[in-house]
């Protein structure tokens, strides 16, 4: 016999997989915004994080879920937005900030949000590995990045925030 | 007023603050004057309709009458805004967008820290999110504000002349009346009183910094909480609302 509880993981794992659509190489899960999965007045209720409270990845989410799951046959399902706990880039998995590095993204490097872009700050270049690094702007080509560029190889690189 | 109501203005204002000012930065799309900056103000411009949209669906359920956030946004009259009244004003030159962040993002910063603690679970939710992300509003706008302001001649008379057109709208920022007193009661409000002291202090050292003089003038215009605006806001509207107006519930 197969456990509620069972289902409910079965369903996590299905959805775990889907893909930033921003970021391609990192998952929902890596990332930090598949919250839960719970079964509820016979429904599956997926509850789900945005990173920025205007991150505009969040119906495209939504609608992969419901998709993915379509595809087992799951059809009763709700995805629930919550905004607590807020989101931080402390629970980025160390495999995701891996795969950020590779894709050519710096991770955040330190976990305490206080100080922002402080001189102290080292920002590592994800293709040379140089701290020679410079910012360029606070804002990126999407919310949760920022602009920077390498002085020693040149390149101009984005740094996924500390949120 | 009973404190339902006073919840469902408190949120309405909210969402409108950010809603009119996401607006007005999203007219820099395409016309900054470095790339930089383009990407800069309309990524918080994105950060404040996320806020808009966060804050009227809040207040759309506790008007409990089937709204949507999108009703909301775009099928009320100009009347039934209560956006501060510094957040409809022009973007000018750029040297006026900075001043407008700077005094708006400093404020903000104070308030949603101190909104954090709000007794409202929605609200103290959502004044999380708004806290990271205006930390980063807040540091923008510092730190042009000292690049402008000690920087040409040119530069610093753009700035500081930014800086005073901009003074007599933020007193509005700190006024309160029934809605925040009767909240304020049950912790859900934040106190304006202390925050203006936080604010003024840290925009003192911000304009000693950037070599600005720190205005004097004592007028201070309101209007916001009563539903009056400047001739800008009805241009704003226009703009903002034709789509839904011209092709009601239209779809994406
Ligand atoms: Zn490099």
């Amino acid at each position: 016999m197969v456990t509620l509880n069972q289902q409910t993981e079965q369903v996590y794992n299905w959805i775990s997989d889907i893909p930033d659509p921003e970021i391609p190489v990192i998952t929902i899960k890596d990332l930090g915004m598949l919250r839960n999965v719970k079964f509820e007045n016979g429904n599956y209720v997926v509850t789900i994080t945005p990173t920025y409270t205007a991150c505009p990845a969040m119906k495209m989410i939504e609608d992969q879920i419901i998709e993915v799951l379509g595809t087992h046959n799951i059809h009763n399902v709700k995805v629930d937005l919550t905004y607590t706990p807020a989101w931080t880039s402390d629970w980025l998995s160390t495999e995701a900030k891996v795969k950020l590095k590779k894709y050519g993204i710096a991770p955040p490097s330190h976990s305490s949000c206080t100080k922002l872009f402080s001189a102290e700050e080292r920002t590592v270049c994800p293709r040379c590995n140089s701290n020679h690094t410079s910012l360029i702007s606070r804002f990126g080509s999407t919310a949760c990045k920022a602009l920077y560029k390498c002085d020693d190889c040149k390149e101009v690189f984005d740094l996924f925030k500390c949120h | 007023m009973t404190t339902k109501e006073a919840l469902y203005n408190y949120s309405l204002r909210m969402g409108d603050n950010a809603l009119i000012l996401g607006h007005r930065l999203s007219e820099w799309c395409s016309k900054a004057p470095i790339i930089e900056e383009d990407l800069a103000l309309t990524n918080v411009a994105l950060d404040m309709i996320g806020r808009a949209q966060a804050f009227l669906k809040y207040s759309a359920i506790l008007k409990n009458e089937g709204q949507t956030e999108d009703d909301l946004a775009y099928c009320r009259s100009e009347k039934e805004y209560h956006n501060h009244l510094i957040t409809e004003q022009p973007n000018g030159d750029f040297a006026h967008t900075i001043a407008r962040q700077l005094y708006i993002s400093i404020f903000e910063y104070h308030f949603f820290s101190h909104l954090e603690q709000s007794a409202d679970v929605e609200f103290a939710a959502i004044a999380a999110k708004a806290v990271k992300e205006v930390k980063y509003h807040r540091e923008h706008a510092i730190d042009w504000t000292i690049r402008l302001g000690d920087g040409t001649a040119e530069s610093h008379k753009r700035m500081q002349a930014a800086i005073n057109d901009l003074w007599m709208w933020t007193g509005e920022l700190f006024e309160m009346d029934e809605v925040d007193t009767i909240l304020l009661k049950d912790g859900i409000s934040v106190d304006l009183a202390p925050i203006r002291d936080l604010w003024k202090k840290e925009l003192d050292k911000v304009l000693l910094e950037a070599m600005l003089v720190f205005p004097e003038a004592e007028y201070m215009q309101s209007g916001s909480r009563k539903g009056i605006h400047t001739e800008n806001m009805g241009h704003i509207l226009s703009e903002m609302q034709y789509l839904q107006r011209a092709y009601p519930d239209a779809k994406w």
